[in-house]
């Protein structure tokens, strides 16, 4: 793999910010990288050509976007490591994800429903980074916003029509809802990685995101003409890698080449 | 009226004498019409179904950059399939009736997607091999009489070239790597090399579709010259990265300036046209679940449609 | 097994014409056509198929079915008559020796 670049953020951070600041890198390229891959898993099996070439757009833009957060990561971290190291030589435990993303892609109900619930929050948080102090930060979110503005438009266009088509697809929308909601709190917790990082105007501060989520959430569920789920008890453990099994089988279809030819190059 | 169509019949190969592209609403004979049907929608379904083999290794590219590579270009498969699909039905066709035809299993697809990727170094051998032959073989049909065929290769050719390209970057890194990469690379060479011949279809004397094609300029050549130009282009690849065609028969001839080769195994090129390929199978039973599993998708779709026809409509406008 | 559901004979999505813009200020010309079942996925799927590669700035999409295009035979009495008025090119008139008009 590469050498690490020299750091190059014009920032200057103590080690303290510095330490959060990958951690926090890591969560939001981790999301990025496991749900990008969720969705490269229906290359080839869509419903329709047309779509099959949509979700592997989105897929693309996450993919896209995990690779510039994960490089950066590694550029702020500077211990010799690359994107390509922190994707294919960490275990399960040491990805942040949360743990809506690493689900089983599940039925086309279960993926645009959860791509429209990940979507939305990422937006809003990424309107949010777009306004970092931290440029590189910034530009990665600046340039992540407008994607994600097209995968919202995208999904919610889907969630709408799953919702409001036939039995069976108002059935299974549902049912991805009520499975996904009890996932949906971790996206908002914040400990003090975020802390830090909010105080010195690095990262997002999500309390302020969750009522726009849940704004735009609930919109697109009544027109769907689905009932929000309710009272949930929200899981949690995919920032301090505590994960559901999924991810473990994930990664190790992910890593093999890397894991199985140690040093190689691709 | 026999005597009209005969009219009709000289006026369309003056046209096509004339080197005049033909569009859908001009008048063809019915046999164009169903060759180019035919034709079109066999390179639709490869297209499609070419997507399985490379796909199944999407999930364990080995670098991030190596991942979004080949998710961009089973992609383009996929805008591949559209573009032509969209073509064939200029001729008055749907493309539910043309899937129907792959999913039964009556249509034919190009046989090189029924064998396996058995590891990375395949990925690379596709690229390198079959969207080489592809080229090739689209570059020429980017001349077709047709225009809706003629244009969507023209598209397509732009785009397979990004294919074929990533293809041999890929092997070409292999065969520079470890002794474990170069042995996966020269397996895969070893296994897709035949199968790549076979891509260009039978000898011009055992082509039944080929004489008619030809006569109608949507084939401008034939599959031998095809053949033999992939081969001539190729074996300078092999060399450069000093991984071996297993072909011993393969020198080259001064006299024509091409390179000459063996004997291919039409027997195996029968066998998996007609189904006893090692995948065959398995690729239609993949493609069959997709697309039973997306029949509630479709369906719920239109369902929104015809319940909000009056509201999509205004906002067309 | 989903025709009952759908609307149409065969159930197929409806057909829409895709137009695409080079770039800003250039003319809009055919790229391709998508299925879709209503004007806003018609939009969307000609976004996702068409403009992989920065393609276009703007696109159209247009009901295939809302398509008129003249007939093969009207290729004489229509287009004939326009090629035979040289006077209509700036070519056909000369002006005096070194006057650039």
């Amino acid at each position: 793999m590469t050498a690490p670049a020299t750091p190059s953020t014009a920032l200057a951070m103590d080690g303290a910010t510095g330490g959060a600041l990958v951690e926090y890198l890591l969560r939001l390229g981790d999301d990025r990288l496991v749900l990008g891959h969720r969705l490269s898993e229906w290359c080839g099996h869509a419903p329709i050509l047309e779509e099959d070439i949509a979700l592997a757009n989105i897929a693309l833009d996450l993919i896209g976007q995990a690779t510039l957060l994960l490089r950066l990561a590694a550029q702020i971290e500077g211990a010799g490591r690359d994107e390509n190291a922190l994707a294919y030589l960490r275990e399960s435990i040491d990805y942040h994800n949360v743990l809506m993303v690493e689900l089983p892609r599940g039925d086309f109900a279960f993926t645009v429903v959860r791509q429209f619930l990940f979507s939305v929050a990422a937006f809003y948080q990424l309107e949010a980074l777009a306004r970092s102090v931290h440029e590189e930060l910034a530009g990665i979110a600046a340039k992540a916003l407008k994607e994600t503005r097209y995968h919202v438009r995208h999904v919610g266009e889907w969630v709408i029509k799953l919702g409001d088509g036939t039995a069976e697809s108002h059935e299974r929308a549902q049912a991805a809802l009520d499975a996904l909601w009890r996932f949906t709190g971790e996206m908002f917790l914040m400990d003090a990685v975020d802390d830090t990082l909010v105080r010195a105007g690095i990262a997002a501060d999500m309390a302020p995101v969750e009522p726009k989520w849940h704004a735009q959430v609930t919109d697109v569920v009544r027109r769907a003409t689905l009932a929000l789920p309710e009272g949930a008890y929200m899981q949690r453990g995919g920032r301090v890698g505590r994960h559901t099994e999924h991810l473990g089988l994930m990664l190790s279809e992910m890593q093999i080449l890397q894991r199985s030819y140690p040093g190689a190059k691709w | 009226m026999a005597a009209d169509s005969a009219a009709a019949e000289r006026a369309f190969d003056a046209r096509i004498a004339a080197g005049e592209t033909i569009e859908p609403k001009d008048w063809m004979p019915e046999r164009y019409r169903k060759q180019l049907i035919r034709m079109m929608s066999q390179h639709a379904h490869s297209e499609i179904v070419g997507m399985l083999p490379e796909g199944n290794w999407i999930t364990r590219a080995p670098t991030l950059q190596r991942k979004v590579g080949l998710l961009a270009k089973v992609q383009d498969e996929a805008g591949h399939g559209l573009y032509i699909y969209c073509g064939t039905e200029t001729l008055g066709v749907d493309r539910t009736e043309l899937v129907d035809q792959l999913l039964s299993g009556k249509a034919k697809y190009a046989s090189i997607f029924n064998y396996p990727t058995l590891s990375w170094a395949d990925i690379g051998t596709i690229g390198w091999f079959v969207d080489g032959a592809a080229i090739v073989n689209q570059t020429m049909l980017a001349k077709a009489s047709y225009g809706p065929y003629a244009r969507a290769m023209v598209r397509i050719c732009k785009e397979e070239n990004f294919h074929k390209r990533q293809g041999f970057e890929i092997i070409a890194t292999l065969a520079a790597g470890t002794p474990e990469q170069r042995r996966m690379a020269q397996d895969a060479v070893n296994r897709w090399w035949w199968p790549s011949l076979m891509m260009f279809g039978p000898n011009d004397k055992d082509s039944p579709n080929s004489a008619e094609l030809t006569k109608w300029g949507v084939k401008r050549k034939g599959n031998d010259e095809l053949r033999q130009r992939f081969v001539n282009l190729t074996v300078a690849h092999a060399k450069a990265i000093d991984l071996v065609l297993p072909d011993p028969d393969l020198r080259y001839n001064a006299e024509t300036g091409n390179w000459d080769f063996g004997t291919i195994d039409w027997a195996e090129f029968d066998r998996v046209i007609h189904g006893e390929g090692p995948l065959n199978r398995e690729r239609l039973a993949a493609r069959n679940k997709a697309h039973d599993e997306g029949a509630w998708v479709r369906a719920a779709a239109s369902a929104y449609a015809a319940k909000h026809a009056p509201e999509s409509a205004s906002r067309a406008a | 097994m989903v025709a009952a559901d759908e609307p149409g004979t065969n159930g197929q999505w409806p057909l829409w014409e895709v137009f695409l813009q080079p770039s800003g200020g250039a003319p809009f010309e055919h790229a391709g056509s998508v299925h879709a079942v209503d004007a806003e996925s018609a939009l969307q799927n000609a976004r996702d198929v068409y403009t992989r590669r920065g393609e276009g700035v703007n696109l159209w999409v247009v009901p295939s079915a809302a398509i008129v295009a003249s007939a093969p035979s009207d290729a004489g009495p229509f287009f004939d008559p326009g090629n035979d008025k040289p006077y209509r090119h700036p070519q056909f008139y000369t002006s005096p020796r070194g006057v650039r008009v």
